[in-house]
């Protein structure tokens, strides 16, 4: 059973929260929402859940200070502990300061790139991925709302959703 | 309108009291003879117990004595016994002890110093940051600018003690202040056109003036701003803080140079007057952090909302990264090249005072960092304020391992005059900053960008 969807679509973006909150307000199912730049405070009217991508990405700097860590160990204390330029490259802690800009770098690049990439999976974007783009105005000047029917009235909700400020209302099957 | 409560004036009167008991305390138990010095060395020594040998401490104290170039006097004194004993090894004892004699005799000094300039460089910071404020006309903050106006009204008091202190200490402080030092150093003999007493006390005067016009004419606009029907006060304050701020860059690095890096004026580092401007901001935002909590508690800024709290605490958090990315910079590149005349300033520090060096380094990098990071935790007062206190610890510190070693060298401790000294300016500190924030009513008025600091949300 393919379930039936309203597109209503906007052309302001202050609508489209006050719609959303209206809609919410109805107890109606808001499946997706489609605007062409970040609306400020969006997320919140919808109910979304905070996202935990800089916890991940704290975690990934810790890895990667760890990787520093243990690479520079091993090739410089453990493995060929070289006398370069008078460094004193007893322990690791004696030879320290020379480590700090590397293991730096490295929390760095581990934190920033593993995120990266931990976003592009979680949003499943990758190149040649086909855009799911509903209506193509929606990327330029057009917001769209896409709303469950359910067990819902068509009738009445296509009728709320015009009250809410939409220019448009499609029925998609 | 905000009124010093009569409980926190008792206390801080107290404090004042007690404060300069112990630094009464502190410079009439400083020795005056070389005898005098000898027993409180005994008594040190044999006060350490155990740990500390008394023959491993004192080949401790005369290595790190020849390494250190702030051997005030030292060849001066040195000649002299030369003549008189004609004897290598009693010249050598003799003269160690007159050096002993003189650290004791600066600790007093450099206690009242540390603390001194520890509460007025919070001032400072909290000035400069206040024009930075109205230079960048920031939208989130005028709501704190009483706060800050309040703040910096230490700033009269506090340079006008600091400055007295830098002008008594003489050779206490600066080395470069001893004529039969100089006489007998080429390096000093170079440097005596910049380094030289009269120039010294008109720079030093110079920037202390500078600094308190500034804050009266910006607090003075600022009131005048609640009453005027235009912008003009606010379009002054905004010329004078470009001005200031102008001026302020040249004179902090002047006053780091000539107060600090002349302890040691064999030795020198560039980014240092950086380093101690962030040390001075960070400082400075924490106690922004601390009054703003405190009054919000006690209901007197009903209009400063958590993002106001959560902006104020992203700063301590960025500045606290900024002073550890200086202090690294600076450590690391004279660790890197180890040029004798530039490694002793942290020879000495990392031999005598390693455990505050390093873990100076904790409290002001590992603990803001951790606890400052979450977004959440930035909102939590309680958070903040824990923080703030680390923060504040380790900058003391900071400041302290600026001053001592270069000025009592091995001879530290945390004493009752350090702790005095503490409590003198604390207590002076909130005395004139409760009764600053008393001079106007804690919100201004008029200013173009209060709505939106009204409303701000982050």
């Amino acid at each position: 059973m393919a379930a039936k969807v309203l597109h209503a679509i906007y052309n302001d973006d202050d609508l489209v929260l006050q719609a959303v909150k209206q809609i919410k307000e109805k107890n109606y199912h808001i499946l997706e929402v489609f605007s062409p730049f970040p609306i400020h405070g969006l997320d919140k009217a919808m109910g979304l859940a905070p996202t935990r991508l800089a916890i991940t990405s704290f975690l990934y700097g810790l890895t990667g200070l760890t990787v520093a860590i243990l690479m520079m160990n091993f090739m410089m204390i453990e493995d060929w502990p070289q006398n370069i330029g008078g460094k004193p490259s007893f322990t690791f802690y004696d030879n320290m300061p020379t480590f700090i800009p590397i293991m730096f770098e490295l929390t760095v690049f581990f934190g920033a790139h593993l995120m990266v990439i931990t976003f592009y999976m979680r949003s499943k974007i990758w190149p040649f991925k086909e855009a799911e783009n509903p209506d193509v105005r929606t990327t330029d000047d057009h917001f769209l709302i896409e709303v469950e029917v359910a067990n819902h009235s068509e009738e009445a909700l296509v009728k709320f959703l015009n009250e809410t400020g939409a220019s448009e209302v499609k029925l998609i099957d | 309108m905000y009124k010093l409560s009569g409980k926190v004036k008792l206390i801080s009167i107290i404090l004042i009291v007690i404060g300069a008991l112990g630094i009464g305390y502190g410079f009439l138990t400083a020795p005056s003879t070389l005898d005098e010095a000898k027993e409180i060395l005994a008594a040190e020594h044999s006060g350490h117990g155990g740990s500390h040998e008394a023959e491993s401490s004192h080949s401790k104290e005369a290595e790190g004595h020849h390494s250190e170039m702030n051997a005030e006097g030292h060849s001066a004194h040195g000649e002299q016994a030369a003549e008189t004993h004609h004897s290598e090894e009693a010249h050598g004892e003799d003269h160690h002890s007159e050096h002993v004699l003189h650290q004791l005799q600066t600790k007093p000094w450099a206690a009242t110093f540390v603390a001194g300039f520890f509460f007025l460089m919070i001032a400072l910071g909290v000035l400069a940051f206040y024009a930075i404020q109205y230079v960048a006309q920031v939208g989130w903050s005028p709501v704190l600018f009483r706060v800050m106006e309040g703040i910096t009204s230490y700033v009269l008091p506090g340079s006008i003690i600091v400055l007295l202190i830098v002008l008594f200490a003489g050779e206490h402080f600066y080395p470069w202040q001893n004529h039969e030092l100089v006489a007998e150093d080429k390096i000093l003999q170079g440097k005596s056109g910049y380094l030289n007493f009269p120039f010294f006390v008109i720079r030093a005067i110079i920037y202390v003036i500078g600094w308190n016009l500034y804050r009266y004419f910006a607090v003075r606009n600022s009131r005048a701003l609640a009453t005027a029907s235009n912008y003009g006060p606010y379009k002054k304050n905004f010329k004078y803080s470009v001005f200031f701020l102008l001026f302020f860059i040249l004179t902090e690095s002047m006053m780091a140079w000539d107060w600090f890096m002349s302890m040691t004026p064999h030795w020198y580092s560039t980014l240092f007057a950086w380093y101690i401007f962030a040390t001075m901001i960070v400082s400075a935002l924490t106690v922004i952090a601390i009054t703003t909590i405190i009054l919000k508690k006690a209901g007197y800024l009903p209009f400063v909302n958590d993002s106001h709290l959560h902006d104020v605490a992203k700063f301590m958090f960025g500045f606290s990264v900024f002073w550890t990315y200086l202090w690294f910079g600076q450590f690391m590149l004279i660790w890197y090249a180890n040029i004798p005349e530039e490694v002793t300033y942290f020879t000495i520090r990392i031999q005598e005072y390693n455990l505050l060096f390093f873990g100076m380094l904790v409290i002001n990098f590992v603990f803001p960092i951790l606890i400052l990071m979450n977004s959440d935790f930035k909102r939590i007062p309680w958070f903040v304020i824990i923080a703030g206190c680390f923060i504040l610890v380790g900058h003391y510190i900071d400041v302290y391992l600026l001053v001592m070693p270069s000025t009592v060298g091995l001879h530290w401790s945390f004493g009752v005059t350090e702790i005095a000294a503490v409590l003198f300016f604390l207590g002076l500190f909130m005395l004139v900053v409760g009764s600053g924030l008393g001079k106007a009513p804690l919100k201004i008025k008029n200013n173009p960008f209060l709505k939106e600091s009204e409303n701000y949300h982050y």
